[in-house]
Order: C-alpha cells, then structure tokens, then sequence
C-alpha cells in the first residue's frame, strides 16, 4: 500500500533533458499506465521511480516517505524487465529466492513464499527448471513471480509484452489484469507503447511525449475527451482525422467552418475572442457514418477501401491533397472505389482545438477552475 | 552450424577436408615426437619414425668365438655356431663384411677368403662357418660385421630417464609451481577490475581503461630490465632474494593483467544490463552482484583467459631466465630443455622425451577446457539469448 507523489521530477544527462519537471500523483492501489511513442521518457520515468537513475531535481516521494536517495532494494519496490532479466544460471526457485536469499530470511519462509509465488503463477511443475528451458511465456511468468515473492509496495512493468507472440500477448495481458485483482492494494505502475495495452490494463493513462505530461485520466476520458492534438491523435486507431477550420461563431456551442466547405454546430463552448481563429476540427474514423439525412458533414469520393472483414477502413478524397478522410464503416456496407459518399456524425462526437493544439472542452474547464 | 547448415553441399565438404588437411598436418609432427620419445635410442638413429613399426636395418659389430671352439672335421680345422642368441627375436642377416671400412662386404650365404685359405661363410639366419686346414691360434676370435634387420621395439625407458635422471621432472615442478599462481592471480585481479570498470561508475573509468588498452602494446622486453630492477630494490628492502618464485608470478601477473582486464571487461560488460538491475532492485551490493551474478555467467571467457595465460606463462622462457635462477630447484621446464639441446644436442630420444613432457600439460589444459571457448552461458536469460 502505497501512493506515490512526483514534483517537478527532471532527469538530464549532461545537456540532454529527458523528463522535463513531471508532477503526477498516483493513488494506493492505481493501476498507471505510461504511454507515449518512442524516446518519450516512460521508460526513464519509470527507471527513476525504480531508483536505477538518479534524478536530477525535483522529489519522488513513496508512502510519503523522499525516497531520491534511497537505494531500489529499500524502496519497497519491484521491477519485470522487458527482456525476463532472469538470472541464466539458476533455477526458477533459485531466481525467486534469490532477494530473499540476499535479504537473510531464513529458509523456512523463503521456501513458504516461493512455493506460494509458483502456486499463483502455475510454475510449480518447473521450479527445478533453468531458464533456458522454459518458453517465452514462462519465463516472464517466472519474472512476475520473483517480484510477487518481493512482497512490494509498488510494481513496476517495464513493456513486460513486447518480447511475446501476439497470441500469447493476449492471455499474459489477462494474467495481468487478474494478477492486479487479486492484489487490489498494490500499485501497479506500467509502461507500454501498445494503446490496447494501455485502454485495457490501466486504471488511469498518462500519455508522455518528449519529457512532457501531455494528458492523465481514465481511458475513456482520454478517448472521448483528449485533451490536446497529440492526445487525440495517439488514442485511438486509425488516427483521428484533423482539419483545419475557421471559427464563425464563438459561445456556449461553436459554429466553425472546416475544409469541406460545409457549417457544423460543435457543442463546446469557445471564447468570445475566437471568432474568427483559425483551429483545428477532429473527428474520430469510427465515429463518422453514411448520411442518410440532408445534413452531411463530408461529402467525397472512395479514394481506397481496406476490408478487415468485421469492419473495412474507408479512405475519401474530400479535397485536401494526399490527406484522405479516414473512416471505419461496418463490413457489411457497400462502398465502392470511385463512388461519392456523405458522412455524418454525432455533434458530441466532435472536438475542436485551438492554434496551440489545445482542447478547448479543457480550456474552458480549466478556465472555470481559475 | 548455422553457418555451414545454409551452404551446399560441395563448400561444406570442402570446409571439412581443409579442416582435415590442417588438423592433420599440425597433428603429424606430435605423433612423431611422441613416437620418437618411445623408441629405441639405437633404433632413432637408425630409421625415421614413420619406419618405426617395421623392421628397421642395423650395421653391428661382433666376434666369433675363439680358437678353443674349433673342431677338426674332414682334415679341417672349424668353428661354427650362431652370431644370434638362442630364443631372440627372429633377425636376418643380409650381408657381412670383415672390416669396420667394408661392413657389408658379401651377402650373407656367400663364402669370404680370408688370408691363408681360411674361408668364413655367414648364412641369413646367423650360422656362420669358419674353415682352415691349420688349427686356429690366438685367445681373441675373428672380427665380424654384419648388417641385420631389427624388429620394431618400444620402450618407456627414456621417460624414466629424463624424469628421474636427467632433471626433467624436477623441472616439471618447477614449471607447475610458476604457472599455476601466475594464471590465477591475474584472474583473481582482472575480474574484478573488469566488473569495476564496466558497471561501476566512478571519475577516471574512461582514462583508466585507455590506461589499460595503452598498456597492451607495450613490448615486454622493453620493461623486462627496468621491472627486475625495480623488484630488486623493493627485495633489498624487504630482505628478500633477488631471484623468486614470487617475483615472477608477480612479472606474469603485470605482463598478463593489460590482456585480461580488457578482455575480461569486454565479456562482462557485454552481460544484459537488465540482469544487474535485476539483481540491484533485489537487494545484491556491487560484490554480491559480482560474485553471485557476474562470476558464474563470465566462466567462459575466464576459462579462456586461463588457457591463454597458462600456455603463455608454460611456454616463456624469457623472463623465466630473467627472473628465475638455473638451478635444479628453479629451473623451469623450457629454460632445461633449451639447456639440453647444448649438452645432449645429438641424444635424440632425450630430446623427444622432454619435448613431450613439455606439451604434455598444454595437450591437457587445452582439452579439457576447450568447449568453454564455443560454449554459450547465457543461453535463457534475455530474448534470442
């Protein structure tokens, strides 16, 4: 049981600033997924949480408690590393005990919680097994288990998956989920680059981009109310579509005109002062749909269909060069390469933001808080 | 092999038949020495080795018996008997000759004139003949030089003699007590500077470990003098002897340290980061993570330093003679067998003995350590590994 508190956390090495002040505060018992795209810094964040890399300035507190100083082993902390980092030479037991061996417990209660650890994992069968020996999805089962026998305070997952077959990816993904149920006072901190992973897993998001925090919440608020351009484009596959359009009335709902030509009424209240800005127009692929009414938001040609069978992504020229529309249809429907489609939306299902990239849904709340 | 497994058949079988050529031409000149090392002293000098299991051809020298075995037969005065011993190995004579100039002068069955119609027939199996009308006189009998097959013959002989006589054995304790601490010493002291200075982080690591590749190319005969100097000194101030058995353990340690620090650095800090930090988050301190995790992942290349650094310090002769006495109790094994070949230069089977006495303990380290040079610890710890 422990939560943990970041201020101002920054990491460099020389003059290269990788984390740039992260403040983040993580309940007792939170399930946190780290996102981002590569060279973002989850990776680094996490590291300094585990204590592996100093930090440069700002605190990092655990139960309260500063812990900048102190060493991993005394953080109450434990690690699953990418790669299994199990240790070659031992055996599976011998790789659970082995903190405790270090740590001087004696032998009685070593035995009682490895044999536990393998017990909830299903290894008992292998405990007499080398590494080696075992496939993939043991071994990173083996992994989990040398930090369940830690007992710790905060678990700490650095792209646990990336290594596993899809299909595999799947089941250990779900032992997750189960393993963070069974254990519902443990903080579970965990970093991937996989959105469905992070939809899935998480409690709460934080999306990371060049040593920045770019956004935190839940899943679905992340999904249905991103806060910025790079949230809403990094959330959701395919990409959501982004235009740019011209406010033409500012107030409690919004009426802009976008690249189309055509008006649309958003439902989110915008400054009198941005009549008349240029912003941005989002709109997710999947919640676009084929007009059946006189009112359309695109109208355009089928530039190329993809079938995934279930669903088929549908890519339209609506006018801007190289940069189709792109929507997801139902499988079943009837679209034609060449043919003209109108599309539609629901109001609450677009987002505008501003020249700075920022949602203005949050603008304004954030403006309110103020 | 991956390698090999992806190639046709043509290249692969001709792989294997250079692999075959080369093992054997470096196989063929042990084979000798050791064949040579079991032969016969007489027979070495005889015939090469490659002759050595059939019969070889030997000139030899003897006497017939004396006047008092002749017998008077037919008016003649003889003497007969066999030059061969009873029950020996069965030898054929094929020629015979009278003087040490001329010793295979006839073949053997045929009849010799000697002075005053005294004839001497010597047949193939060794029975010889000896007529004169006249009564042979004298206490000494007829000269007689023959030349006669040999049968192969082995023995274990000369082993005893270099071990025990020639000082050969000595010397093999000698070489052991120098190589043994002067190949674990540097391993004791490389591995761990080499954990230091490829996971510790501390100011100076990177001039350090320059310091240390600089010192590779360093030639030993260039510090040889200046080294024993310094090392007489501190000795004179310690009270100890100019020439020891520690001093050169300490030499070999120094020569051998540059080597095995870089190679040993290189191997460890080739190690998966992940698992020292593994290790960190569990607990271990820097010695327990060298000890209980760098140790026993790194035997394979601290098998192969040890085999470097052993037939290295095997093989020197160099600073043994500058650091090491010539006496019985400090001679090392090649600065003996270099002694040797001045003073028992043409004694062949000496030399083939020692010689192999000498590879014999490389033969053995390097067999039985050789497949931690293919073999892989790390097989299971990290993806692909």
């Amino acid at each position: 049981m422990a939560d943990l508190t970041l201020r101002q956390v920054k990491k460099s090495y020389g003059n290269l600033t990788i984390l740039h002040g992260i403040d983040l505060d993580i309940e007792s018992g939170e399930f946190i997924v780290f996102v981002g795209p590569s060279g973002c810094g989850k990776s680094t964040l996490l590291r300094t949480i585990a204590g592996l890399e100093e930090i440069t300035s700002g605190t990092l507190q655990i139960a309260g408690e500063v812990v900048n100083d102190v060493p991993p082993s005394k953080r109450g902390i434990a690690m699953v590393f990418q790669s299994y980092a199990l240790y070659p030479h031992m055996t599976v037991y011998d790789n659970m005990a082995f903190s405790m061996k270090i740590g001087k417990e004696n032998k009685a209660e070593i035995d009682k919680r490895v044999k536990q650890a393998a017990e909830i994992l299903q290894l008992t069968k292998y405990l007499d097994r080398l590494p080696r020996a075992m496939s993939g999805g043991q071994r990173q089962r083996v992994a989990i288990g040398r930090a369940i026998v830690r007992n710790p305070k905060v678990f700490l997952f650095d792209e646990p998956l990336s290594n596993l077959d899809a299909a595999l990816r799947v089941a250990t993904r779900i032992e997750i989920a189960k393993l963070k149920e069974s254990m519902p006072d443990t903080t579970m901190i965990y970093v991937t680059h996989d959105q469905v992973e992070a939809m899935t897993l998480a409690d709460r998001i934080v999306v990371l981009k060049d040593g920045h925090i770019e956004q935190v919440g839940t899943p679905m608020d992340l999904y249905k109310k991103p806060g910025n351009l790079f949230v809403a484009q990094f959330i959701g596959s395919p990409a959501m579509n982004i235009l740019p359009a011209t406010v033409e009335k500012a107030g409690a709902s919004t009426v802009i005109t976008h690249v189309g030509g055509n008006k649309v009424t958003v439902p989110i209240a915008t400054p009198a002062s941005a009549k008349g800005a240029t912003v941005s127009f989002g709109v997710r692929p999947e919640d676009l749909f084929i007009a059946t009414g006189k009112d359309y938001l695109f109208e355009g040609t089928v530039d190329y269909v993809e079938q995934l069978g279930e669903v088929q992504l549908v890519y339209i020229d609506i006018g801007r060069a190289d940069q189709p529309l792109t929507t997801k249809l139902p499988g079943n429907a009837e679209v034609k390469r060449g043919s003209v489609l109108k599309l539609a939306a629901n109001a609450e299902d677009l987002h505008i933001f501003g020249a700075d990239g920022r949602s203005f849904l949050h603008q304004e709340a954030a403006a309110k808080a103020a | 092999m991956a390698v090999a497994s992806g190639k046709s058949f043509i290249s692969r079988f001709g792989v294997h038949l250079a692999v075959l050529f080369f093992v054997v031409l470096w196989t063929i000149p042990t084979l000798g020495i050791l064949v040579s090392s079991l032969r016969d002293k007489d027979q070495i000098i005889a015939s090469g080795w490659w002759n050595s299991f059939s019969s070889s051809s030997q000139t030899e020298a003897g006497r017939l018996p004396d006047a008092s075995a002749q017998a008077e037969k037919d008016g003649k005065f003889v003497i007969e008997g066999n030059l061969f011993e009873e029950g020996g190995p069965a030898r054929q004579i094929s020629a015979f000759g009278l003087r040490a100039a001329a010793p295979t002068q006839y073949e053997a069955g045929a009849v010799a004139d000697l002075k005053d119609g005294v004839t001497l027939q010597i047949n193939k199996d060794g029975s010889f003949v000896m007529a004169s009308p006249k009564a042979f006189e004298g206490e000494r009998g007829q000269r007689v030089y023959f030349a006669a097959s040999a049968p192969p013959k082995f023995t274990t002989d000369n082993y005893r003699t270099v071990l025990f006589s020639e000082g050969i054995g000595r010397s093999f304790l000698n070489s052991l007590t120098v190589t043994i601490p002067a190949t674990v010493i540097p391993i004791l002291i490389a591995a761990f500077a080499a954990y230091a200075l490829a996971w510790m982080r501390f100011p100076g690591r990177a001039l350090l470990i320059a310091v240390i590749i600089g010192l590779l190319v360093v030639p030993l005969q260039m510090s040889l003098i200046p080294l024993l100097k310094l090392y007489n000194g501190v000795g004179v101030f310690f009270g100890v002897p100019v020439k020891t058995y520690l001093g050169i353990w300490l030499a070999h340690t120094g020569f051998g340290l540059p080597f095995a620090i870089y190679l040993l650095r290189s191997y460890i800090a080739g190690l998966p980061r992940e698992i020292m930090e593994s290790a960190r988050i569990d607990g271990a301190s820097d010695f327990e993570i060298f000890v209980k995790i760098v140790l026993p992942l790194s035997f394979p290349v601290l098998a192969s330093f040890a085999i470097f650094q052993f037939l290295w310090v095997w093989n020197d002769l160099l600073v043994a003679m500058v650091f090491l006495g010539t006496e019985a109790d400090q001679i090392v094994l090649t600065a003996k067998l270099n002694a040797l070949l001045g003073s028992r230069g043409g004694d062949w089977e000496i030399l083939t003995t020692s010689a192999f006495v000498t590879i014999i303990v490389p033969l053995i380290v390097f067999f039985s350590l050789q497949r931690y040079f293919v073999r892989g610890l790390l097989a299971g710890s990290v993806k692909g590994g």
